[in-house]
């Protein structure tokens, strides 16, 4: 009892103690908006530069010689396929993996290395994907510069993003849950199906919709395997009007994606396609932006019907 | 071989009547001969011999990490979903002698055979009506009318239907916790195992809702053979006809509960039960 201290010390310290606090509140809200205000900043000046080209016939026109008659209809079309051949084949794919990871696999140190090349693989460089693109899926399996290449390509970009998002959803299911099933006889398949995999649909789409939209701006695999960069057609329509209504010609058909056709018109020497390129960088952000917002507006439908 | 069209008739209400006169009590409906368990390096169980009679409420008791609970989930093999764990010995049940712990024996045969609830209420964050009729729907029962029959009767068979059958629809997750176990209790049933583990189903309730679980333990004893791992004494002397004290992985004493909370036969049971150490 001989360092008890008085109140009179309690509260001076205290008082300190307290400014320290309120010290880093400060230092972490200037680093949040920090962050804020340059996104925000870039944004409004991309807006505020493509002001001009903003409005209907920039989303209907193909891409032109003249900046005033350039479009990003391609491009956007295009990057629209694309991202729909990329979320056919990373969701299934990456979901599969990661329930082989997290429900089946023994763990072991082979199971152990391919986690860890899971991980790895996140951090592979775009344009590695793109090289391993080029010789497997254009020239190898003839693929051709197309659609189907370069949605197969940013699949494979995704996929770690999807497969750790996706391992992570099914590792919050709870075990009294799965225990619960295996209790009345279930199979670790049925268990999976039943109970694992609708419980964490959440994260799963939350994961792969960031991985989407980092698919979205991704240019330089793309450059890689060959898109082009004006494109003054449109793919074969998917829907048609005679059975069976589905086309897969557009697979193969050759394309250009948004930030092919922004990198592009920067590109150009005439200061007119520079409003262009301003205009496609907003749109894109804006995608991107979306997407975002849909994904945790998933996540936060998904958290309210299920809470452990 | 056995198999499970050999077993004797699903336990129903209409036998349950007369199911508590003496003949049967001594009836055996599972028996573990030298059971031995082990995590890993770590033995916890020790050569355990015990016999469950049928229709009968067996209670374990103990303190902490004594093997109550490791014992109990040998008997629906739940122990199969950790790595690297081993059983040894035997746990035979009648009338077809299996022998649930085998390496021979599946474990989901065994589990679509006895039934769990378990400490926490875990219902499936699925509506009420689904959460009982999952059992039936993975036992190929799809029909509507007899799955509807099937679960209010396990919804009555728990005591809980009056209080949902207004809302068969609404996700489990609204119900309270005392309701969640019951659900539990009687998605347990629906599938009418031939007997039930409980693993301190009512730790996390409070007492009225434990008053009710109680309750109902004693009456599902007319149906089916009961297994019931509880800390609180005064809820193994409430509810079981025969308490098994275990003690560091060994079953130290098993005999009618009223002899083991008044005379019990071994030193180490009498100082538990009258609070000395646990």
């Amino acid at each position: 009892m001989a360092a008890a201290l008085t109140l009179e010390e309690i509260r001076r310290g205290l008082t300190w103690r307290k400014q320290l606090d309120k010290v880093f509140i400060a230092i972490g809200l200037a680093a949040l908006f920090g962050c804020l205000a340059i996104l925000a900043i870039l944004f409004f000046d991309l807006v505020r530069d493509g002001a001009p080209r903003f409005g209907w016939e920039f989303f209907t026109s193909f891409p032109s010689r003249k900046a005033e008659h350039a479009g990003i209809l391609s491009a956007a079309v295009g990057t629209i396929l694309m991202m729909l051949v990329t979320a056919l084949v990373a969701l299934p794919v990456g979901v599969a993996a990661a329930i082989y990871l997290e429900e089946y696999a023994p763990k072991n140190w082979f199971t152990g290395i391919i986690e860890i090349n899971v991980t790895n693989l996140a951090g592979v460089p775009s344009i590695v994907y793109g090289l391993l693109a080029l010789g497997l899926f254009v020239y190898r399996f003839n693929f051709g510069q197309s659609i189907l290449t370069a949605g197969l390509t940013l699949a494979l970009l995704i996929l770690p993003i999807v497969i750790v998002a996706t391992r992570e959803s099914l590792r919050a299911v709870p075990r009294a849950i799965r225990e619960a099933a295996y209790g009345l006889g279930a199979t670790r398949w049925e268990v999976t199906k039943d109970h694992v995999l609708p419980y964490s649909t959440g994260g799963i789409l939350t994961g792969l919709i960031l991985g989407l939209s980092r698919a979205i701006g991704e240019t330089a695999p793309i450059i890689t395997i060959g898109a082009l960069s004006f494109i003054a057609f449109l793919p074969p329509s998917p829907v048609t009007g005679q059975f069976p209504f589905l086309n897969f010609q557009w697979l193969w058909s050759e394309f250009t994606a948004m930030p092919i056709q922004m990198f592009n018109w920067v590109s150009r020497p005439d200061q007119a396609f520079q409003a262009n390129a301003a205009a496609a960088g907003a749109i894109l952000l804006g995608m991107t932006l979306a997407m975002n917002a849909v994904a945790i507006w998933i996540r936060y439908r998904f958290r309210k019907k299920i809470n452990w | 071989m056995t198999t499970l069209a050999q077993k004797s008739p699903a336990p129903s209400v209409a036998i349950a009547l007369d199911a508590r006169k003496p003949a049967s009590a001594n009836r055996p409906k599972a028996t573990a001969e030298q059971l031995n368990f082990w995590y890993g390096p770590n033995q916890a169980l020790k050569n355990i011999n015990l016999t469950i009679p049928e229709n009968q409420v067996t209670a374990l008791i103990g303190p902490s990490g004594c093997g109550k609970s490791t014992f109990l989930r040998c008997f629906n093999r739940m122990h199969d979903l950790q790595p690297d764990t081993k059983y040894q010995g035997a746990i035979t049940l009648r009338p077809d002698n299996v022998n649930l712990v085998g390496p021979e024996t599946d474990p989901i045969e065994v589990r679509m055979r006895i039934g769990m609830v378990f400490q926490k209420p875990n219902p499936f964050p699925k509506t009420v009506f689904e959460n009982v009729a999952y059992g039936l729907r993975l036992r190929g029962i799809s029909n509507r009318t007899d799955l509807a029959e099937r679960v209010e009767k396990a919804l009555r068979g728990a005591a809980i239907w009056e209080e949902v059958k207004g809302r068969l629809n609404d996700s489990a997750l609204a119900l309270s916790g005392g309701q969640m176990q019951r659900l539990c209790i009687a998605r347990a049933l629906a599938t009418e195992p031939e007997m039930l583990l409980f693993d301190e189903p009512t730790s996390a309730l409070d007492p009225i809702a434990t008053a009710k679980i109680e309750e109902l333990i004693t009456e599902l004893r007319q149906r089916v053979t009961v297994l019931i791992v509880t800390h609180n004494m005064q809820q193994a002397a409430r509810v079981s006809d025969f308490t098994a004290f275990m003690y560091l992985g060994e079953l130290v004493e098993v005999d009618e509960t009223s002899k083991i909370f008044t005379n019990p036969a071994k030193k180490a049971t009498e100082d538990y039960i009258t609070g000395r150490y646990g």
